[in-house]
């Protein structure tokens, strides 16, 4: 059995920071494994550990600088990864879901997966559809927000629980080949050991254009433009408590007494 | 140039993004000159579209198949809906079941798709806000198609209530079966420990600026200090430091006590969902730009690990 698992790199910003035409100034930016693949990558290793068989490739669609990432990926237990990036792409400008989605099911197509996994969203962009439109694709089926998985390889469902929102799971048997896009809290992602890390520097990492995987340059054209970023207007009218950590404690417990909050 | 907005619904209730696309919606379809159709899909179609027979809907469409939410059939029939209307604008909500169909309806459509979605207009062509960097910063997005698909934040909108003169269709979705491949089983609630956060009057709620487990001892000696519950962003449950049922967001619990102290959280837009209607909100955060202060009343820009002590301190 093969997982395919869809790895990103975000950007983390600084407390402060400058924003430099349509994106933060390089010095405020953090590249960081983005949080919700990282329980997807933690998914894939724990049903390679379970299974016999089991093969874990990792995708990324991304310049070469985001090598160091997948490799915390690779150390973490995946096989080896795939990485597509070429002037095309950089020069596409906003990735869009549907356009990502194209460039990873052109690689799906090539590996055959019987289970992809993604992040529920990624921390940087949040689109949160990427793996549904991938799903689509692929002609594959899906689960979308998946925080727990019980695979069933003989009858060839998943058992998922789906978080809706107040509390409530949705309980949903869904046949695979599938791809699930993956809440964090569904497991407990490991460290990567010394050995791991070590390990990781061997593995394969192979790295592709779009012509490499089968596409034409001129299909990925994202049609949405991104126009402008800037910091939004706060509407908050926060007091803010100025001065020491006892002064602004002294405020703040003066404020709660007020409030009537005290034991 | 109409605008379709599908509505949501679960366990027998309209959720009020429904209603709030009808706000977002409305005000797309008087910029492009058409009309407003909204539709819903499953439980009881006709209960829920004389409900969504709200002021400014031209038509509701009834499909009536099936109870719950399944995306195999949502995206069959919103599909179906879209093709024959093929309104400029299709509203999805963004929510975790529109995100389990919209990204497949617009790729089935080959119309692109922008998600979680803050503002928009169609003035000059169309053009959606959204958050990035969990809004740090905002940014505008042209879509350059004839038509497109949105799905819209909850709770950005105002629902509308006024009833309206709307046409209720039903409308025949055919459903091809072999392609449902995902069987809903069941509903569960999230259960835990057996404190209610709902019900308390003051919540002390601790995010991943704490760090590590071991320093939640100064939380729940504040909280002890104040009389106060503990609950927590969702970092905290994940990592088994707090209970599920402490949780306070989207996908958690909402809450609305007198005063919610959020230390060391940024304030997520699926955690500020289940906080905002909190009476007094206080946010203890070292980052100024944390999004948390564009809705706090009162705040403190510094370490937790010298305002909590101190804090303590005050009230012994
Ligand atoms: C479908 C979905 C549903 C979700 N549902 C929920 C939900 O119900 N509830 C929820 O909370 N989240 C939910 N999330 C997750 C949410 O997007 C955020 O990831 C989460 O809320 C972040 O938690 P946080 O603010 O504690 O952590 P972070 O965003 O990491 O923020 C930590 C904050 O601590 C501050 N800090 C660090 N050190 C210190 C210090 N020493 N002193 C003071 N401040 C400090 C930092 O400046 C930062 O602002 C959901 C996500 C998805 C995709």
């Amino acid at each position: 059995m093969k997982i395919l698992v869809t790895v990103k790199e975000v950007a983390a910003v600084d407390d402060e920071f400058e924003i430099d035409g349509l994106a933060i100034d390089d010095r405020y930016v953090t590249a960081d494994l983005n949080e919700w693949d990282e329980y997807a990558v933690e998914e894939a290793v724990q049903i390679k550990e379970a299974h016999d068989d089991v093969e874990v490739v990792t995708v990324t669609i991304g310049p070469s600088e985001t090598d160091e990432t997948i490799r915390q990926a690779l150390a973490k237990g995946a096989d080896r990864a795939i990485r597509v990036w070429d002037d095309a792409l950089a020069d596409a400008g906003l990735l869009d879901p549907e356009t990502k989605a194209e460039v990873l099911a052109a690689v799906a197509a090539e590996e055959d997966p019987d289970l992809v996994l993604t992040g529920v969203q990624s921390a940087d962009d949040g689109f949160g559809a990427t793996g549904v439109t991938l799903a689509d694709k692929l002609d594959m089926e899906w689960g979308a927000v998946v925080n727990d998985l019980d695979l069933d390889l003989e009858a060839g469902v998943a058992s998922v629980h789906r978080e809706l929102e107040g509390g409530v799971e949705e309980l949903t048997d869904i046949e695979i080949p599938a791809v699930l896009t993956i809440q964090t809290g569904i497991n407990d992602p490991r460290y990567a050991s010394l050995r791991g890390i070590r390990q990781a520097q061997s593995k394969e990492l192979a790295e592709y254009s779009l012509v490499d995987v089968g596409l034409d340059a001129a299909e990925i054209e994202s049609p949405l433009e991104q126009t402008s970023l800037y910091e939004p207007e706060t509407e908050g009218e926060a007091t803010v408590f100025e001065g020491s950590p006892e002064e602004t404690a002294a405020e703040l417990a003066e404020l709660l007494a007020e409030k009537g909050v005290t034991s | 140039m109409s605008v379709l907005a599908i509505a949501e619904h679960r366990r027998g209730e309209l959720r009020p993004v429904s209603l709030e696309q009808l706000a977002a919606g409305r005000a797309l379809a008087d910029e492009l000159g058409g009309e407003l159709h909204t539709a819903v899909i499953g439980g009881d179609v006709e209960a829920f579209g004389s409900d969504l027979n709200r002021e400014g809907v031209d038509i509701v469409h009834t499909v009536d198949i099936g109870e719950e939410f399944n995306h195999d059939v949502y995206t069959q029939a919103v599909t179906q809906l879209a093709t024959e209307l093929n309104p400029t604008v299709l509203l999805m909500p963004n929510s975790v079941n529109g995100l389990d169909y919209a990204p497949a309806v617009a790729n089935r459509l080959g119309r692109p798709l922008v998600t979680d979605v803050v503002d928009i207009d169609a003035e000059d062509g169309l053009t959606a806000t959204r958050e990035l960097y969990g809004s740090k910063t905002e940014t505008t997005i042209d879509v350059h198609a004839e038509q497109a698909a949105v799905t819209i934040r909850p709770a950005e909108w105002p629902t509308i209530e006024a009833d309206g003169d709307a046409t209720i269709e039903a409308f025949d979705a055919t459903i091809d079966e072999s392609a449902v491949k995902s069987t809903v089983k069941g509903f569960e609630e999230v259960g835990g420990g057996d404190i209610d956060i709902t019900d308390a009057d003051v919540l002390v709620s601790v995010g991943r600026g704490i760090e590590e487990e071991e320093n939640l001892d100064i939380i729940h000696d504040l909280a002890e200090a104040l009389d106060a519950t503990v609950s927590g962003s969702r970092p905290l449950i994940d990592n088994g430091w707090l209970e599920k049922d402490r949780q306070v967001g989207q996908s958690g619990k909402v809450v609305t006590p007198d005063v919610y102290i959020a230390i060391g959280i940024s304030g997520a837009v699926q955690h500020v969902a289940g906080m905002k209607g909190s009476d007094t909100i206080v946010a203890i955060n070292t980052d100024p730009n944390a999004p948390i202060f564009d809705i706090a009343d009162y705040g403190i820009q510094d370490d937790l690990f010298e305002v909590v002590p101190a804090l303590i301190e005050q009230f012994q």
